[in-house]
């Protein structure tokens, strides 16, 4: 029962990834991608972990899903415009392996070197909501402060990027 | 996975779950388990279905009272046959798709909505007894859920090749970036509060009242009800009813993303409207009204869903009350106000929460002292930012209009 | 303070909504196939031939055939058919009728042109508003018998000034007498024909316009 699941679950996820960089139709892409970060959110939950899984679906297919389709709509004159896409060099192919190598063994240790857990344990959660946040906010706390410094000066950096605007006209105000 | 319904309680209380279980003990064994699940999903389809067409039969009567006319009165006593009229039209309509449409999507659209809009229903505690899904993150989930039907508007506004549904998808994403925000800040204090995600014990640590007669909801606290209003007005958006029905439109995109939809997917987007409305509501009166809480402790012999009921439709004709009275918002005014308004006010009240949670211990005088600290702490931020929203611009002075 | 501006609206729409319930000006709708509005007197639409009689509409219509209306109609929806022989009227004079008399009120624009030029105050505008049909031409196209209602229903539509076109009626037509009493008592000679109504009505019409010859 589990394994055909999490086989199907790793199907969705692999099918609508590979599909979506195939496919010419940019926002059939970005939905396919959406697909693609719920068949994640799926996984964690077929792992116990109910909490990542719906904070997944919240940012991913709720925030993040939005700003893709928002850039790609913003960005794109027609819907079916061919992208130019140049044909490939001998560069091109190098940085592209140079890249896949780089992120594949770096998988492979980190899959090698961690002690796998038997997927049994997944049928209850370990961790509730509660447990998670004692952990966040205690052995964890210095890595969630990092992640929050760097999270508002990224958004810093895009307010200051958006900031200079012409004064408001008369009609633009409420 | 069988929950039995608890025998202690009092009959009405448990009359929907006795029910139930005797319906499931006629069945053989391995057939239990999957109709417990499915009677309740036909339970929370007919109800809320049947919720569905009189809320439509109701906010069409509303409108049309406070615009001095009578709304439908024709079909069947008072109208009340109408919403199956209008049913049976929708199902005899022709299903017209534009020839370049993106068939797929087009198709899907209302689907993936109803869908979707559905899923909170799961996680909402209607009663003492009857929650369809006890969820440790259910707060969560419910969230997740809502947050994907704007999705399903964006496909449809795309789907439908048509420049006033794209301009109305634009707008829905634009509208949900900006307002999803407000509405997770503001249910964070109550999660503070609580100490929990789930919706069952949310509802019980609002239980109890204060001689009897006032209740321990979080509303009546004043980061609760300044939680509330925003939690209300980001609802307002994420539902897509007025006056933040920017994706729809009609006076300047002929229907914005519906434009290109007839028949029963028209009515299904209908149908996904009113059942995010009514979920979203129901997450309010769970969050901050108190769940299935009665209001005072003598008026508990009047079974748990009723209250929940009742404060559900309360808050829809809120809901419609507000319709009938604002006017629409522009594009930049809604996104003005999401982010220069609401969300620092969600973000001070986090704030007051945090006070209010660490000076739970103080008692007699200090008792005062905390609810000024705390009703300054929600009011001056109000006026404060309310005053530069509206710098320069209101009270609005009319150069025609004769005084 | 923010936010006064929309209690104030909420609590207007309140009041209308609770208020349409018991107050009758705050629920002015009317359901219209059983109530019908009380049109305001000068409220005109189509124009219908004024008949002295309401038992013999034919026999005692004001209409004497003149053709001014039907020449002076901007979209020439006024058609109109002589009389071979000659019936008297309502004070007794021999005088020509339409054999036919009819409006297309598809074409007809109510302008009341035709009210206007009529040196009889034999056409007047109608306040007949249910003209929806099932057939576009037959039904649209009046005929005289159509057209003709007593004077009782101009009295109804509009009193004020059917009182006025009573009493110039009815001065003409006691002029019309005298002067011919005077003319018999002076002259005593035969009948002259028929001189009398039209000079005195012409001037008194309500414009001013004499009859074009052409």
């Amino acid at each position: 029962m589990m394994i055909p699941a999490l086989l199907l679950i790793a199907f969705v996820i692999l099918a609508s990834a590979g599909v979506a960089m195939v496919l010419r139709n940019l926002i059939h892409s970005a939905l396919l991608l959406v697909l693609s970060w719920t068949g994640i959110a799926a996984f964690y939950l077929w792992a116990g972990a109910e909490f990542v899984a719906f904070a997944q679906i919240l940012v991913y297919a709720g925030g993040i899903s939005m700003v893709v389709l928002f850039a790609v709509l913003l960005t794109r004159p027609a819907r079916d415009a061919e992208l130019p896409v140049t044909p490939p060099t001998v560069l091109r192919i190098a940085a592209g392996l140079m890249a896949s190598a780089m992120v594949g063994s770096i998988t492979v240790m980190a899959v090698l070197t961690s002690h796998l857990v038997a997927p049994a344990s997944a049928r209850a959660p370990g961790l509730t909501v509660k447990d998670l946040g004692a952990l966040l906010a205690g052995p964890h706390a210095a890595a969630l402060l990092l992640v929050g410094v760097i999270l508002t000066v990224a958004l810093l950096g895009a307010i200051i990027i958006a900031a200079p605007e012409p004064a408001p006209r008369p009609e633009d105000q409420p | 996975m069988i929950a039995v319904a608890p025998t202690s309680d009092r009959f009405l209380e448990v009359a929907p779950l006795q029910l139930r279980d005797w319906f499931i003990g006629l069945l053989p064994q391995s057939l239990r388990w999957i109709t417990s699940g499915l009677i309740t999903v036909v339970a929370i389809l007919a109800v809320f279905g049947l919720l569905f067409a009189y809320l439509t039969l109701a906010e069409r009567k509303i409108l049309g009272r406070v615009q001095n006319r009578p709304g439908p009165n024709r079909t069947g006593w008072f109208g009340l046959l109408q919403p199956f009229a209008d049913g049976v039209k929708a199902l005899t309509k022709e299903d017209v798709v534009p020839r370049d449409a993106d068939q797929v999507l087009h198709y899907l659209a209302p689907v993936v909505l109803v869908a979707l809009s559905l899923l909170g229903f799961a996680v909402l505690p209607f009663g003492r007894h009857l929650v369809p899904v006890e969820l440790d993150a259910a707060v969560l989930y419910f969230f997740a859920a809502g947050a994907a039907t704007e999705l399903a508007v964006f496909m449809a506004g795309w789907a439908s090749r048509n420049k006033y549904s794209l301009l109305a998808a634009m707008r829905a994403l634009a509208q949900l970036i900006s307002y999803e925000l407000p509405l997770l800040l503001s249910f964070v204090p109550v999660v503070m509060l609580a100490g929990t995600l789930s919706t069952t014990e949310i509802v019980t640590a609002q239980g109890g009242w204060t001689g009897g007669w006032i209740p321990h909801w979080y509303v009546l606290t004043p980061w609760g009800f300044a939680g509330f209003v925003i939690f209300m007005i980001a609802a307002l958006a994420e539902s897509n009813r007025s006056p933040f029905d920017l994706p729809e439109a009609e006076s300047e995109l002929i229907a914005g993303h519906l434009t290109e939809y007839s028949g029963f997917k028209y009515a299904l987007f209908f149908m996904a409207e009113y059942f995010g409305m009514c979920a979203l509501s129901g997450m309010a009166v769970t969050l901050f009204l108190g769940g299935w809480q009665a209001p005072c402790a003598w008026l508990e012999f009047i079974p748990s869903y009723a209250w929940f009921a009742g404060k559900l439709l309360v808050l829809l004709l809120g809901f419609m009350w507000i319709r009938a009275t604002l006017p629409r918002l522009r594009m930049d005014q809604l996104t003005r106000l999401a982010w220069k308004f609401l969300v620092p006010l969600a973000l001070i009240n986090l704030g007051t929460a945090a006070f209010w949670s660490l000076t739970a211990g103080w008692t007699g005088p200090l008792q005062l002292v905390r609810w000024a600290v705390a009703l300054a702490l929600v009011v001056t931020p109000f006026v404060v930012m309310g005053r530069r929203l509206t710098a320069g611009v209101a009270p609005r002075t009319y150069r025609y209009a004769a005084s | 303070m923010l936010g006064t501006g929309l209690i104030k609206g909420l609590a207007v729409t309140a009041k209308n909504l609770v208020g349409s319930y018991h107050d009758p000006a705050r629920y002015t709708t009317l359901e219209y196939p059983e109530v019908k509005p009380k049109l305001p007197e000068a409220y005109r639409n189509f124009p219908f031939l004024v008949t002295e009689n309401a038992t013999d509409p034919m026999g005692t219509l004001r209409c004497v055939a003149c053709q001014i209306c039907e020449k002076e109609c901007p979209p020439q929806c006024i058609y109109i058919e002589k009389s071979k022989d000659k019936k008297p009227d309502a004070a007794g004079k021999p005088q020509i009728y339409p054999a036919v008399f009819a409006i297309d009120t598809s074409v007809c624009m109510s302008c009341q042109i035709c009210v206007e030029v009529c040196p009889f105050d034999a056409i007047k505008m109608d306040q007949e508003y249910e003209i929806a049909t099932t057939d576009r031409f037959g039904a649209l196209l009046l005929n005289r018998e159509q057209l003709a209602k007593p004077n009782s229903y101009y009295h109804q539509i509009h009193p004020t000034e059917a009182v006025e076109v009573d009493a110039r009626l009815a001065e003409e037509r006691r002029a019309a007498e005298e002067k011919a009493k005077a003319a018999a008592a002076a002259k005593s000679a035969p009948k002259s024909a028929a001189p009398a109504p039209k000079p005195p009505a012409a001037p008194s019409a309500e414009a001013p316009k004499p009859p074009p010859a052409a």
